[in-house]
């Protein structure tokens, strides 16, 4: 059993250790001004937190969705269980707030006759993508082609920790001496020195990238991390939450990691509760096996 | 299926009408029920059974996945994702099938390796363990294939990786790549014939393994002594139901495992990358191969250096294929004519150690060959001068404590510990040059190199020499006899 033990860990080691060393370079995710939240769902028993979800989409639809894509998502996932607009009371009037608000956006189709003509969307409809294709995309944010956010919590490293230390990670004016977007001084215990942002990209300790080609300092202590094209987005009150929470930059940032990450693992809750019962159920079969086990070897010697 | 005497008797008319035109029930009794098996096998002989179950899991969650993928680049990433979404429980589906394959080569290192321990390889079971490596490398061949088919960024840069070592065999390598891809380079066409050889080769393997079970019954199985079967009747005791509810209890707890992973950390075992839908025009920053290829990947990755007429590239694919290929001719390098480790001390300490070498080339293959193993000491600053520039550099170098790492007539390479210095010295030798950060420490290139030696030394010196000069301990007499040396008087009392 011993050496089981061994292999097992042995081999949950090779499993763990891509991730490992792909941290490299960024500043690591459990730094940073504040600690990680708590997610609601993380854990065996992890639940999303309908509240914040639906306000994580609030801040989905007046903020991110200017330049990113949910191209896999439709609006009838909206009011499937776990979802922003689920009511599990009430599935007639999911289905209506689902409606509702599909209709707010157009999508322009060919009809019979060869024209083209603009319809309410549907629930069964895609989100719209916010450009016409990848060019565009690209053409708008200085060549950088914002991601899609549809399965982004599972495509990057770290997930919702990830996408919260991202979004408060870029320094604030109050933390530097200089100009803001461009020159950023840092004097803390590790760094010492100038780094001045290319044009047009923005510096932040959590994106992969390189930052020694543009620091003034001793090279061994460039700052951690790199640039992005995304300017700063998440700050107090950038948005006016319907339900009355005080939308805070921590708090901001809190329920949009909370949002994509239902919106990457929608049957997520699905898939943890059917866990549960599984394992109940092979644990007790376990022991079941195993004591037939021993009723039909107790003559035999071995 | 079996080198016993049959002990089937058909009961009923029909089973005697069915027994005398086609004799499949007595086949399947002579293999699954009345097959005697050694009594002291342990539970590194359930792999087998869960291996099966392995097997059978893939096939039957890949053929419902089939139903729903569309293999074509742009919309393979898209199709599964609505597996995920859309599907009835088409989550569940694909996260079994996804970890189905880590499962399955969990349980196959681990056969394989209780396959070295005791010694399950040497006569009369050759066959066996051929027949074993081959399965082994159509499911090496079938997970890689099953990897690319979602056409992430991992997919895509792997299948990339992986189709242009091909290219590395002098002479054929470029039209036998072209001939894998489809194409000049990775796409549709590769993604379209990944998806067939993904569907068939599970085929494949179901057939060899029908041959696999054929070869060890015909020598019946090994077991923890390594000794022969000598008394039927007090060595061994049919399959069923001692060994299905033995194997049966093993399966289950593995599925406990195989569970944790699909209901809780669903895609621990995979990478982020991979969730990123493929694009041929950007690399990712580290390509690196599923965890149970890893090892494979650090030799390949191992061998930098050409030798003799053989390049680099090519040294490194041979090495690759080789680690696969002793696997073959191992029954025949080694010279011990005991299977069992346990009466081999010396060879098991060895044997022990190929498996940290084995497990440390996974961590080798998941690490940039040039990143740090063990620092020696801290960074410096790193300047190479050209003395055409800079004529003083030498001095200036010495009079602000930097390092002369080398120099010779035309150029200098100095360190520096503190960075005021190579300020410094900068401004007052006059040069050009930029500053380097070097690093001091053991790199995991030559670690891979060393480990990827080892991991031949293993077959080609130790095993052939252990036998020579090895002194092993006595084997019991019989597999009936070792059972009563191991239970002692304790159970001799209990049966009084």
């Amino acid at each position: 059993m011993k050496a089981f033990k061994a292999c097992l860990a042995g081999l949950a080691l090779l499993g763990l250790s891509p991730a490992a060393m792909a941290a490299g370079g960024t500043m690591p995710l459990s730094e940073g001004d504040a600690p990680l939240p708590d997610w609601p769902f993380e854990g065996v028993f992890g639940k999303f937190d309908q509240a914040s979800v639906q306000r994580g989409f609030q801040v989905y639809t007046e903020v991110c969705a200017a330049c990113h894509s949910m191209e896999l998502l439709s609006y009838r996932n909206l009011g499937e269980p776990g979802g922003p607009f689920y009511n599990a009371d009430d599935p007639e009037a999911t289905e209506a707030a689902v409606a509702e608000f599909a209709r707010q956006y157009e999508i322009t189709e060919i009809d019979d006759y060869g024209d083209e003509v603009a319809r309410p969307r549907r629930p069964a409809d895609r989100f719209p993508s916010p450009y016409p294709n990848v060019q565009a995309a690209a053409a708008a944010n200085g060549g950088a082609i914002p991601p899609d956010f549809s399965v982004i919590v599972k495509a990057r490293p770290g997930g919702a920790d990830y996408i919260y230390r991202l979004m408060t990670g870029y320094p604030s004016y109050e933390e530097f001496q200089g100009e803001y977007g461009d020159e950023l001084h840092f004097n803390d215990d590790h760094s010492h020195g100038v780094l001045t942002q290319p044009a047009g990209l923005y510096y932040n300790p959590y994106f992969p990238g390189d930052t020694s080609g543009n620091w003034d300092g001793d090279p061994r202590h460039a700052p951690a991390g790199g640039y992005l094209a995304m300017p700063p987005q998440i700050t107090d009150g950038r948005v006016d939450y319907m339900d009355g929470t005080e939308a805070t930059q921590e708090q901001i940032a809190y329920d949009i990691s909370q949002f994509l990450a239902w919106a990457s693992e929608p049957k997520m809750e699905n898939r943890k509760s059917l866990g549960l019962v599984v394992m109940i159920y092979l644990f007790f079969l376990a022991i079941l096996v195993y004591f037939s086990y021993k009723a039909i070897w107790r003559n035999v010697e071995h | 299926m079996s080198g016993h005497e049959s002990t089937y008797k058909p009961g009923t008319g029909i089973e005697k009408w069915i027994d005398a035109r086609l004799p499949i029930v007595r086949l399947v009794h002579d293999s699954f029920v009345g097959f005697p098996v050694a009594k002291n096998l342990n539970y590194w002989w359930t792999f087998g059974a869960i291996l099966a179950v392995c097997l059978v899991t893939q096939i039957i969650t890949g053929i419902v996945l089939a139903m729903h993928y569309v293999p074509h680049v742009d919309m393979a990433f898209a199709s599964v994702e609505r597996i995920m979404r859309d599907v009835e429980y088409g989550w569940l589906i694909r996260y079994i099938h996804a970890n189905g394959a880590s499962m399955f080569f969990l349980a196959v290192y681990i056969h394989m390796f209780r396959g070295l321990y005791y010694g399950s390889y040497k006569a009369p079971r050759e066959i066996s363990w051929i027949l074993g490596v081959i399965i082994y490398l159509l499911m090496m061949g079938t997970a890689f294939m099953g990897y690319v088919l979602p056409w992430g960024q991992m997919s895509l840069h792997g299948a990339s990786v992986i189709t242009n070592l091909i290219g590395a065999i002098p002479l054929v390598g470029e039209q036998i790549k072209i001939w894998l891809q489809g194409a000049p380079s990775i796409g549709n066409a590769t993604l379209n014939r990944f998806f067939s050889l993904h569907y068939l080769l599970p085929f494949m393997i179901a057939g060899v393994v029908i041959l696999h079970i054929w070869a060890f019954h015909t020598t019946g199985n090994n077991n923890p002594t390594g000794v022969d079967v000598k008394d039927e009747k007090k060595d061994t005791v049919p399959f069923h139901p001692y060994y299905t509810v033995k194997d049966g209890f093993a399966i289950i707890v593995f599925l406990m495992i195989f569970a944790g992973f699909v209901f809780y950390a669903p895609n621990v075992l995979g990478h982020a990358d991979n969730y990123i839908e493929g694009n041929p025009l950007k690399t990712p920053a580290h390509i690196v191969p599923e965890w149970y290829l890893l090892p494979f990947y650090a030799i390949l990755r191992a061998i930098t250096f050409d030798i003799g007429p053989i390049p680099a590239k090519l040294g490194g694919v041979i090495a690759m294929f080789g680690a696969i290929a002793v696997l073959f001719v191992l029954p025949w390098l080694d010279t011990s004519k005991v299977r069992s480790l346990r009466y081999r001390p010396l060879a098991r300490q060895f044997f022990l150690g190929f498996v940290a070498v084995c497990l440390l080339l996974g961590v080798a293959g998941a690490s940039n060959p040039d990143d740090i193993v063990i620092k020696t000491g801290e960074d410096t600053l790193r300047y190479e001068v050209a003395l055409e520039e800079a004529p003083e550099a030498v001095a200036v170098a010495e009079a602000h404590h930097g390092k002369i790492v080398s120099s010779n007539s035309e150029r200098v390479i100095v360190d520096f510990a503190h960075y005021e210095d190579a300020v410094e010295f900068a401004e007052a030798s006059g040069t050009t040059a930029e500053a380097t950060v070097k690093h001091h420490g053991l790199t995991w290139l030559p670690v891979a190199q060393l480990l990827t030696f080892l991991y031949f030394a293993y077959f080609l010196i130790i095993i052939p020499l252990l036998g020579l000069i090895e002194r092993p301990k006595d084997e019991p007499e019989s597999i009936a006899d070792s059972i009563h040396k191991s239970n002692g008087s304790a159970d001799a009392v209990a049966a009084e």
